[in-house]
C-alpha cells in the first residue's frame, strides 16, 4: 500500500510534479500493481544470485582512441536555451 | 495490387532479376504509407532514396522503423510529447545497417509512448488502430510496425522488444515477430527504455522476411558495449518437416495461464498436432518461475526506466516548461507536461523500487527470481529444443478495455515476458484466427539459437498456411 505521502515523496525523487488527482489516482494504482508484485516475496531465494545482465560479454574495453564526434553546434542544436555555447538553465536556487 | 501482394523477399527477388523498378516500389508503398488510415505512422519520407546497389541484399525494399530509432534529421519521438519534433542529429546503428544493404527508410511508427504498452493506447499521438478491426488494438508497444506491415502499408518493418513489445503486437495483428538474443543488434540509438532487456528486431509478412531482415541487423557495435557478434551467418529458412526436433510445453505458460481464452488454446493445441505431424516429439515441461516473471519485469524494466528517462529535464532537447522557481521547479513541471499517464505511472513504480529501504524487498529480489527464470530455461533446453507457447493470451481487446486497468493491461504480457528476462530469442508466427481475429504461436529457443528458430517457424509456417491477407 502506497499513500499520499509516500506518493509525494517518490514523485520528489523522480522530479514529477502531480497533481492532487494524479497522486490520488497513483496511489491507488501503483498499490493494486505493488499487491501482485508481492507474490515474488513468498519464492525463497535464499542464497540465489541477482542476475543485472543476461549476457556474458568479454570485457566491454577497446583502445581509447580518439574518434569523430559531434561538434558543440550540432550538440546544442536541439536545445531549448543555449547561451555562451552551452546549455542554459534556470538557477538551481542554491 | 499485384506488387503489394510480394512479400518483401520476393519483391527483393524481383529487382535484383530486374523485373521491378526499386522506384516504383518505393512509390507504392509511399503512397499507401502516407494515405495511412490506422495512425501507424508517425512520419512517412517524401524524398525518394538513390537506387540500391545491384548487390544490395535488402535490394531497395523500403522499411518503416519504429519512432524510438534514431534517424539523423527526422523526427524520432519515441511517441512521446516530451521529445515531439526532436530530430536526432546522429542515427540508430541497426537502422544504419539496414540502410547499407539496401533498404530505405519508408516512414517512422507509431507505439507506446517510450515503448510502454500493449495496446499503442499510451502514444503520445493516439492510438493505431488494428487493421483486422478499427475498433481493436494493434497490441504493443511495436502496434505502429505490426499494423503497417498487416495493412501493406510497409513492405515490413522494425520494432523493439523488452517485455513482448515485437511478439505482442506481431500476434494481434498477425504477421510475423522475432525478439532477438539480447546483445545479438546493437542498441546504439534506440531511445532506452530498460535497457538490460531492450532488443530490436523485425516484424514482417513471412518468416523468410524475417530471417532476411535479420541479417541485415545483427553485429557487434563499437557504440554499444554490450552487443555480441552473432557466431554465424543467418540463413534463408529451409526446412520441410520438425523430424527429430523436441518441444516443451510449460504448464505455466499454457494450460495454467491466467486469462487464456479457448480460441487461442484450441489454435494452439491445433499447431501442436500439427509440430507433430511434421515429426517433433510435443511433450509437457515446467518452468517453475515462469508465472513470476511478469512480477520481476515489472520491477525492473521501471528501475531500469526511471533511471533511463531521468535524461528527459528540459536541458539538452526536448521540452521545457519555463517555471518562474529554480532549477528542479523546471525539471518536475517539464516532466510533468511531458510524459503521459503510464509513463508517470512507471516512473514512480520504478523510484519506488529503488528507492531506500525498498531496494532489497523488490529490486533486489525480482533480480534473483530472474536468475530463477534463467535457469529454469537452462534446464528446459537441456531436454527440448524450443519451449513453446501462445504469444499472447487472447486476441486483440477493444480499444479503450483495458485502459482503466494498469494490471489487466500488464497480464498481456504474461507469456512473453520471461523470455526478455532470460536473454533468448523468441519468434512470434500467426496460427490462425479466433472470432475472426489472428491467434499466435511463440517459439522459443536457447541464445544464438535463431536460425534454428527460424527454421522450424518456416516448416510451421508452410504446414499452417495461414492467410494474412487483410483486406489492404
Amino acid at each position: 500500500m502506497l499513500d499520499r505521502s509516500e506518493v509525494l515523496h517518490v514523485a520528489r525523487l523522480a522530479r514529477l510534479r502531480l497533481t492532487d488527482e494524479e497522486v490520488e489516482r497513483m496511489s491507488r494504482e501503483l498499490s493494486k500493481v505493488l499487491d501482485h508484485i508481492e507474490k515474488i516475496s513468498e519464492l525463497d531465494l535464499e542464497g540465489v544470485p541477482p542476475t543485472s545482465h543476461v549476457v556474458d560479454v568479454p570485457g566491454g574495453l577497446r583502445a581509447d582512441e580518439p574518434r569523430p564526434c559531434l561538434s558543440r553546434e550540432e550538440a546544442l542544436a536541439s536545445a531549448p536555451a543555449v547561451a555562451e555555447g552551452g546549455f542554459e538553465v534556470p538557477s538551481p536556487g542554491l | 495490387m499485384t506488387l503489394l501482394a510480394l512479400t518483401a523477399a520476393q519483391a527483393a527477388e524481383q529487382v535484383r532479376a530486374g523485373e521491378l523498378a526499386p522506384a516504383e516500389l518505393w512509390e507504392a508503398y509511399r503512397e499507401r504509407a502516407a494515405a495511412d488510415e490506422l495512425n501507424a505512422f508517425l512520419w512517412v519520407a517524401d524524398e525518394a532514396p538513390a537506387s540500391p546497389a545491384d548487390d544490395a541484399p535488402l535490394a531497395g525494399v523500403p522499411f518503416a522503423a519504429k519512432d524510438l530509432f534514431c534517424v539523423r534529421g527526422v523526427p524520432s519521438q519515441a511517441a512521446s510529447r516530451i521529445l515531439e519534433d526532436y530530430r536526432p542529429p546522429y542515427t540508430a546503428t541497426v537502422v544504419e545497417q539496414i540502410v547499407a544493404a539496401g533498404a530505405p527508410v519508408l516512414g517512422k511508427t507509431n507505439q507506446d509512448e517510450f515503448a510502454m504498452g500493449s495496446s499503442n493506447e499510451n502514444s503520445g499521438f493516439g492510438p493505431v488502430l488494428n487493421p483486422w478491426d478499427r475498433s481493436r488494438v494493434p497490441g504493443g508497444s511495436s502496434g505502429g510496425s505490426a499494423a503497417a506491415v498487416a495493412a501493406g502499408l510497409a513492405p515490413w518493418a522494425i520494432g523493439t522488444d523488452t517485455g513482448g513489445s515485437i511478439r505482442q503486437p506481431a500476434a494481434l495483428c498477425g504477421v510475423v515477430g522475432l525478439k532477438p538474443t539480447y546483445g545479438a543488434c546493437s542498441r546504439y540509438g534506440m531511445i532506452a527504455f530498460a535497457s538490460s532487456l531492450d532488443q530490436a528486431g523485425p516484424l514482417t509478412r513471412d518468416v523468410t522476411d524475417a530471417a532476411l531482415l535479420f541479417s541485415a541487423m545483427v553485429g557487434k557495435d563499437h557504440c554499444d558495449s554490450t552487443s555480441v557478434a552473432f557466431p554465424e551467418a543467418v540463413r534463408r529458412p529451409r526446412a520441410e518437416d520438425l523430424r527429430g526436433i523436441r518441444l516443451g510445453v510449460p504448464e505455466e505458460l499454457t494450460s495454467e495461464a491466467e486469462g487464456l481464452e479457448p480460441g487461442v488454446r484450441e489454435n494452439f493445441e491445433a499447431t501442436l498436432r500439427l509440430a507433430e505431424e511434421l515429426g517433433a516429439e510435443v511433450e509437457p515441461t515446467r518452468l517453475p518461475h515462469a508465472a513470476h516473471g511478469l512480477s520481476a519485469y515489472y520491477l525492473i524494466a521501471p528501475a531500469e526506466a526511471s533511471s533511463n528517462l531521468a535524461r528527459y529535464d528540459g536541458v539538452r532537447y526536448g521540452l521545457r516548461v519555463e517555471a518562474d522557481g529554480d532549477l528542479v521547479d523546471m525539471y518536475s513541471r517539464t516532466r510533468a507536461a511531458g510524459f503521459g499517464p503510464e509513463v508517470k505511472r512507471r516512473i514512480m513504480l520504478g523510484t519506488y523500487a529503488l528507492s531506500a529501504g525498498y531496494y532489497d524487498a523488490y529490486y533486489g529480489r525480482a533480480q534473483r527470481v530472474r536468475t530463477k527464470i534463467a535457469e529454469d530455461f537452462a534446464g528446459a533446453f537441456e531436454r527440448f529444443d524450443f519451449v513453446v507457447t501462445p504469444t499472447s493470451p487472447t486476441v486483440a481487446f477493444p480499444l479503450g478495455a483495458r485502459t482503466d486497468d494498469p494490471l489487466a493491461m500488464y497480464l498481456a504480457d504474461y507469456c512473453t515476458v520471461p523470455m526478455p528476462l532470460a536473454g533468448i530469442p523468441a519468434i512470434s508466427i500467426p496460427n490462425g484466427l479466433s472470432e475472426g481475429l489472428p491467434t499466435s504461436f511463440q517459439i522459443a529457443g536457447p541464445a544464438f539459437s535463431e536460425n534454428r528458430i527460424l527454421d522450424a517457424a518456416y516448416a510451421l509456417e508452410q504446414a499452417i498456411g495461414f492467410d494474412g491477407s487483410v483486406p489492404r
